[in-house]
């Protein structure tokens, strides 16, 4: 069984997110990037299937120079290589550039599942899973919570506002998960230490046989216009109680009927 | 305090090891002191990711960090879990006189075990009758043929009952200090019994007990060293311990500062937030500046130590001034706190109660300053202890 994760550098988000004016990107260079935290949930998923079934485990990753951080920092949990699409053509790739990319850096590996976070936590479009399918032509098992893979078939619940739905392909498939799926583990010493003897490859654009006006930020079909950020949030109203009656879980239950929330 | 020196991969450790502790450690340090619990399985986490056995060769399992590295992982520890820092140091305590002095045979058998953190040390010098003045030990190891029997009672030992091999200074001649040798003594061994635990002012979380030997018999294959080299081996483990110890108090004395800065922030008083009063904010000052003073001393000494060089009074001189500035920060944390730290619904009294006993185990401050004292006076020492 061989596995990609597809994992994105992004800013932190514990900080402040911040735009860029100039062309309404995510300023990258304003805090610390991280492994997108989706991430971890799908290489956790990788990684379970890898210590029950063995499975040779590969992180893909489409960044900078400096995502090479990000990459050791997968490989810690005990990974085994990487593919780096390492090109300043990629900048400002929307969604659809972006699955454009990753397809083509997978278009002469051999594998039998891609497992990625349904979401990266900067744009947060929700697409590029589904879009890397399409462009594989490969069935798309999205919004995992849960996934079991035995005799060629991949079989997830989805998950749904109202419950979950049971859906199943044939491998090879595209797989992505959300946050319900496992409890992901820390890297452990060692894996940190053998991280840096892990093999990464790096193809460029040109090596991918990508021609660089379709990604990138020229090559984007959408654009963002405008950005308003959300409006800072309301005074909250106050409930005091002094303790002699029942007063303040009366005034609690009376709140949330008028919003309907009881 | 900058770094700059660090690798990446030791960056990325001690980014690691401050994510475990912040998520998974700093959450239950108040309920594990208030229920008596003590973190084992915390012990077993950070095994599980190869922190247990930092400052060991990669042959037996370690990490093959210098000691600098390992202190940087017991402080961050110890900012957010007091108990589990010191456990893991009463830990490495114990493994390093196995991983210094052991046969080979015993070394391949238990040092695998004690760096991967599946099993758990403890260090038994202290007596009821012999503290400061730990080579007036009497608990007693008579030969017979291939084997010690073991009959006494070491006290104050943290981990007692908890642990799963016991490093034990005994008594096997009548030179005071030169009739000491050191054994390792495997929790099963039969004639071994734990009294119940001591009841403490704080860390009541960590277990503290005597170690009863009743006709206990250890096989001479176990003993670390030669016979009569164990007062030495207990002393030179010490020197190691004592940074422990001081990084452990820096950890206490940052989470108090953290815990005070935020709550100078907070409360209000005459209309603003008290961090806006001199003498409140001057305090932090001082707090601050005594946390990076204790930081800068405990790292000196253990690059002199990774250095190869002497670093006994340095250890000495990091654990005296970190725990004391631990005792005195913690005092201040509380007092920022007002009558709130008093109360146990913040953990700023925990911390002063933490810090205390700092000043007392592996060698009281009083008895830091006589070997800091002699180190300057040599013989003309008026400390004559020990
Ligand atoms: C929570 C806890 C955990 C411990 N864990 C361990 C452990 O794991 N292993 C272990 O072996 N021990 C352990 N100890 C024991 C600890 O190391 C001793 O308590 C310590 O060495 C002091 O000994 P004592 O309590 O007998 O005090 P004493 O030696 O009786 O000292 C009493 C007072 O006299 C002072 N004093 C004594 N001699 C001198 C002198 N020459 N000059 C000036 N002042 C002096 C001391 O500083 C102290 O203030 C632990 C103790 C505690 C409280």
């Amino acid at each position: 069984m061989r596995i990609i994760c597809p994992i994105k550098r992004v800013p932190d988000t514990a900080a402040d997110k911040k735009i860029d004016a100039t062309d309404n990107t995510v300023d990258r260079d304003g805090s610390e990037p991280v492994l997108n935290a989706n991430d971890e949930w799908s290489i956790e998923e990788a990684m379970r299937i890898k210590e029950r079934d063995g499975a040779e485990v590969i992180v893909l990753c489409m960044g900078p120079e400096a995502a090479q951080t990000t990459i050791r920092k997968a490989l810690s949990y005990g990974l085994d290589g990487a593919i780096h699409v390492n090109d300043e053509g990629v900048a400002g790739s929307d969604a659809v550039g972006t699955a454009r990319v990753l397809a083509a850096a997978l278009a002469d590996e051999e594998f039998d599942l891609i497992i990625m976070g349904n979401q990266s936590s900067d744009a947060r479009t929700m697409l590029v899973p589904a879009m890397l399918a399409e462009f594989l032509d490969l069935p798309a098992l999205t919004y995992a919570k849960k996934l079991d893979v035995a005799d060629g078939t991949a079989t997830v619940q989805r998950e749904m506002p109202s419950g979950h739905q049971v859906v199943e392909a044939p491998l090879p498939a595209v797989v992505s998960v959300v946050e319900a799926i496992n409890e992901p583990r820390y890297p452990s010493f060692k894996g940190i230490m053998a991280a840096k003897s892990k093999p990464v490859a790096t193809p460029d654009l040109a090596a991918l046989g990508v021609d660089a006006g379709e990604v990138g930020l020229g090559g984007a079909w959408t654009q963002v216009d405008e950005i308003t950020p959300k409006p800072p949030k309301e005074a909250g109203e106050k409930v005091s109680d002094d303790g002699s009656g029942n007063l303040g879980a009366q005034a609690v239950a009376e709140f949330l009927t008028k919003q309907k929330l009881l | 305090m900058s770094d700059v020196h660090l690798t990446d991969e030791q960056r990325q450790l001690l980014d690691l090891v401050g994510d475990v502790a912040r998520e998974r450690f700093a959450p239950r340090a108040a309920e594990d002191e208030a229920k008596s619990r003590f973190p084992r399985d915390a012990l077993a986490h950070l095994g599980s990711l190869d922190l247990a056995g930092l400052p060991f060769g990669s042959e037996h399992g370690g990490g093959g960090q210098p000691y600098g590295v390992y202190l940087r992982v017991l402080e961050e520890v110890a900012r957010a879990h007091v108990v589990v820092a010191l456990s893991l140091s009463v830990h490495t305590l114990a493994t390093w006189a196995v991983a210094s002095y052991a046969g080979d045979a015993l070394a391949a058998e238990v040092l695998p075990r004690l760096t991967a953190g599946e099993w758990l040390g403890a260090y038994c010098l202290s007596e009821e009758g012999s503290g400061s003045d730990a080579a007036a030990l009497t608990t007693r190891a008579e030969r017979e043929g291939e084997v010690y029997v073991l009959n006494g009672t070491k006290a104050w030992v943290t981990h007692a009952g908890e642990a799963d091999c016991y490093v034990v200074m005994v008594r096997t001649g009548e030179h005071k200090s030169r009739g000491v040798s050191t054994l390792l003594v495997p929790a099963d061994t039969p004639g071994i019994s734990f009294p119940p635990r001591e009841r403490k002012m704080g860390m009541a979380a960590s277990p503290t007990g005597q170690v009863v030997f009743t006709d206990a018999r250890v096989p001479v294959a176990n003993r670390l060293g030669d016979e009569g080299e164990g007062f030495r081996i207990a002393l030179a483990a010490l020197d190691g311990g004592r940074l422990g110890i001081a990084a452990c108090a820096v950890g206490l004395a940052q989470c108090a500062l953290d815990h005070a800065v935020g709550y100078a922030g907070q409360r209000q008083q005459f209309g603003r937030p008290i961090g806006q009063f001199q003498g409140v904010a001057f305090m932090l000052a001082d707090m601050a500046t005594g946390v990076e003073a204790a930081r800068a001393l405990y790292r000196e000494a253990a690059a002199r130590r990774d250095a190869g060089e002497p670093h006994g009074q340095h250890a000495s001189m990091a654990k005296l001034f970190a725990t004391d500035t631990a005792m005195r920060v913690t005092t201040d944390a509380v007092q920022v706190y007002g009558g709130y730290g008093y109360t146990t619904d913040y953990p700023v009294e925990r911390l002063m109660r933490e810090a205390k006993v700092m000043q007392i185990f592996e060698g009281t401050n009083q008895i830091q300053r006589v070997v800091i004292s002699r180190g300057l006076l040599g013989s003309c020492s008026a400390a004559t202890t020990a």
